[in-house]
Parts: C-alpha cells; structure tokens; sequence
C-alpha cells in the first residue's frame, strides 16, 4: 500500500495531478448545479414579487 | 424533434431528462478510469509511475480543444442562425473548457517537472495550449463586459470563431515544429502505438472527461436560459413547480 502512494518516489507529482483533476472537476459539478438552482431561486422570487 | 429543442423550454426540459444518461456514465467511466490507471495500468519503463499523470493530463487536452470546437460551433449556431439555446451553450462552455485547458496546463507541468527537468518551456504545444487558455478567458472577459447581452454573445461568438485556429495548430504542433513534448500516439490516421494496458485506462478517462464536460456546459446553460428567459411562460411554469 505505502508503496503504491510512493508512486515510484514521483507521489508528489502524481498525486497534486490526480488532485487538481478531481477537484476541478468537483468545482464545475457543484458550480454549475448552483449556478442553476440560484437562477430559479432568482425566477421564483421575481415571480412572487410581481405575483401572477 | 430537433426544431423543438431550440425553444428554451423545450431544451430545459429535454436536458434535464437527458443529464442523468450523462452524468452517471461520467462518474462510472471516470472512476472506472481511475482505478485501471492509478492500479492496474503499469508503470513505464522509463518514466515510471509518472507516465498515471498521461490519465488525467490527455483527457483534460483532449476535452479542452473538443471544448474549444464545441463552444465554437455554439457560437456559429448562435451568430448565423440566432438561436438562443445555441448562444446559451456557447457562453456556458467557456468557463468549462477554460479549466480544463488549465488543469492539461498544471498536470502537464508537474509531469514535466519530473521527466523534463522543467515546469515550462515556451515550446510550440505547451505555448499554443497556453494561448488556448487566453481564448477561453478572453471569450469570458469580453462577454462580461458588453452590457446589452445579445451584443456580448455575438462579439464573444467573433472571437471563438477567430481562435478557432488555435486548435489544429495545438493539435499539431508537435508535427510542423520540432517539440519536447512527445507526437500523437492515439489521434492519427494510423493504430494507436500505445499498449492497451494504457490504452484502457486513458479511453475511460477520455470518454468519462468527455461526457462529464457535456453534462456540467447543459446544467449551466440550463441556469442561463432561466436567468435569461426570466419573465417568460416556461419560466414561470418551471418554479412554480413542474420541471425539475
């Protein structure tokens, strides 16, 4: 196990890649489900203040 | 079937029935991806456990120029024929292929950091890459700062047109110019010379990437076209609690 997460004594490189990858990927799955629930947050508040 | 998908309504509701086809696949494949390329993939006999970086790295250079070509086209979509879904897929491609031109940009300093010698050199592939990123941020920057929107999509759409160069010239930088980075082992007109003990794990990584990138530009143009169409039937219809 421990040798595996040395990757060959490149684990610093290896892992911060994997890493970056993952949160980036983490940051515009989360981003853009928020992105989309506040701009029907948004709608719905315009709605109930103009009524209709 | 595909006229009634340019009305936004019609878009959001399709796409939000067709995310979870993207989505989940996405997790799978990538997951799936990770565990061949972290595990069972084998180091290589030169470069070591660093040639897992290739995993991540490709797939991300692979997705920033498909990004690219999918913003740009959009774009095309959006200028020639006015389509306002076109537009909105457009605007929320750009931010999407912006990060995962950086992160082809990061990964691939920190594996040639260690291969190299070197975190940068101003190198034909690396350059064009970078300048890739520029477009993406450019494209960001000036649709930001145009007030009227309809005004901002179309100059931002002029300019993905324009940068719409950049692509073959990354793609095939390592061919014209003489490069440290290495030439194209799977994206040529000949079989893939890579073994498919790697092959494996980069397809995965590339499709999950691929289909990961698909599904997060559809949920942001989901939120634009809401936020745009705001005063609109569909809109209405949607919070007050139909749609999802």
């Amino acid at each position: 196990m421990t040798e595996w997460l040395h990757m060959g004594g490149y684990a610093v490189y290896v892992w911060s890649s994997y890493g970056i990858f993952l949160a980036v990927l983490a940051v515009n799955v989360l981003g853009a489900r928020r992105a989309h629930r506040s701009a029907k947050r948004a709608a719905r508040r315009r709605l109930e203040r103009n009524g209709i | 079937m595909f006229h009634s998908l340019t009305t936004p309504g019609r878009f959001h509701a399709f796409t939000g029935r067709l995310l979870p086809w993207l989505s989940w696949p996405a997790a799978l494949l990538i997951a799936a991806g990770l565990v061949t390329g972290l595990y069972f993939a084998p180091p290589d006999y030169q470069q070591g456990d660093t040639v897992r970086i290739m995993y991540v790295h490709v797939p991300s250079a692979w997705v920033s120029l498909f990004g690219y070509v999918f913003m740009a086209g959009a774009g095309l979509t959006a200028l020639v024929w006015h389509v306002k879904v076109a537009e909105a897929v457009s605007i929320a491609a750009a931010p999407v292929g912006a990060w995962f031109t950086a992160v082809t940009l990061a990964t691939g300093s920190l594996w040639g950091r260690p291969m190299w010698g070197t975190w940068w050199e101003w190198d034909p592939r690396l350059t064009s890459e970078l300048v890739l990123l520029f477009l993406y941020l450019g494209v960001i920057a000036l649709y930001n700062a145009v007030p009227d929107r309809r005004k901002a999509a179309r100059a931002a759409a002029i300019l993905m047109l324009v940068g719409v160069v950049n692509v073959p010239i990354v793609h095939f930088s390592v061919e014209w110019w003489s490069s440290l980075h290495q030439g194209p082992s799977v994206s040529k007109l000949d079989a893939p010379s890579i073994h498919v003990s790697m092959l494996v794990p980069l397809l995965l990584m590339a499709l999950g990437t691929t289909l990961a990138f698909v599904a997060v530009t559809l949920e942001r143009a989901r939120a634009h076209l809401v936020e745009s169409e705001m005063g609109k039937r569909w809109v209405k219809e949607l919070v007050r609690g139909t749609d999802s």
